[in-house]
């Protein structure tokens, strides 16, 4: 279910999702080209963060420049059912990884935990992984690398928010 | 970039002050005049150090969902598929991975209708089988990477 959100929270938002302007009173900006007042894009832009609309206001960096070079997608057999919240949460623990969710599996699909690892080259992430898996005792594990990126964009969801007639 | 940018960098990954002056805040923060502490995150915007400053909207916070999906297409067949998926406006991700499961890619859309709906579309016109994975649950995410900082560092 969509929360209640107005044609002004949308255009607010609209322009949170992109990155801030270079100014020293980015607010301000935001607000003069939105028609608004800076103290009510502030307030609101807090607001969201408390409704949890956003999970980071914050900046976002090119990994590759910050020394991250290789990331690979851990995925984990745990058959037993009970195991899993250990495994994950063992496997989550490392600081090397930055998400790990449980995910079904299906009848040619045995893995049910799935860790991005990330390391200096693929055969570090490898490295890091096998460890992993001497640490938790996994021997049904295997580490999958994009080979080629087809699409990669942030979810645009204000340029077609299904808003309601009485906004 | 030096010890001052580190800090700044673990500061606003975190959290970018949401208030009038929030390089003000940053310099407090970090022993830098307003007007250094914006020189410094310009020129590490301007380097593409920081690609981005905004929120991170969060599907399910905005009462969207989101799911993974896997399929395996023969080798010849998924730049035509993977073209085709990437046409979904719902899909943020959409990459090869080196498995027989190798076509991937991440859905988002308003609600759990819309993911099935389009997901069967997504297999008629392809004729190849999608695996949705959901989230059955979240151990972790986190998606700054905190710099190492010197003791006493800073200006």
């Amino acid at each position: 279910m969509k929360q209640e959100i107005t044609a002004k929270d949308v255009k607010i938002m609209a322009e949170l999702q992109r990155t801030l302007p270079m100014t020293k009173r980015p607010f301000k900006s935001i607000a003069e080209k939105i028609g608004l007042a800076e103290k009510e894009v502030i307030e609101k832009t807090r607001e969201y963060g408390q409704k949890q609309y956003y999970r980071r206001f914050g900046a976002t960096l090119r990994h590759q420049k910050a020394g991250f070079k290789a990331n690979g997608m851990g995925i984990w057999a745990v058959p037993a059912e009970e195991d899993r919240q250990g495994v994950g949460e063992t496997l989550s623990a490392y600081h090397e990884v930055s998400h790990a969710y449980e995910r079904p599996s299906f009848e040619d699909w045995p893995y049910h935990i799935f860790t991005m690892i990330h390391g200096e080259s693929e055969d570090e992430v490898r490295r890091i992984a096998k460890g992993m898996s001497e640490q938790v005792g996994i021997t049904d594990y295997d580490v999958l690398f994009s080979t080629r990126e087809f699409k990669k964009t942030s979810m645009q969801y204000f340029d077609h928010w299904p808003l309601e007639e009485n906004d | 970039m030096d010890e001052t940018d580190k800090r700044i960098l673990n500061i606003i990954q975190t959290g970018f002050p949401v208030c009038e002056r929030p390089y003000e805040k940053i310099g407090e923060q970090t022993g830098l005049t307003e007007d250094e502490a914006f020189d410094r995150v310009k020129a590490m915007f301007d380097s593409k150090i920081i690609r981005r400053i905004g929120a991170s909207f969060d599907s399910r916070g905005l009462g969207w969902t989101s799911t993974l999906c896997a399929m395996s297409v023969p080798p010849e067949k998924i730049e035509e598929v993977a073209g085709m998926v990437a046409k979904y406006h719902g899909v943020t991700h959409n990459y090869e991975r080196n498995h027989n499961y190798n076509l991937w890619f991440t859905y988002i859309a308003p609600d759990l209708d819309a993911i099935d709906k389009t997901l069967s579309e997504i297999e008629s016109k392809s004729g190849y089988k999608v695996h949705n994975l959901p989230m059955l649950k979240k151990f972790k995410i986190k998606v700054d990477f905190k710099f190492k900082e010197k003791e006493g560092a800073g200006k």
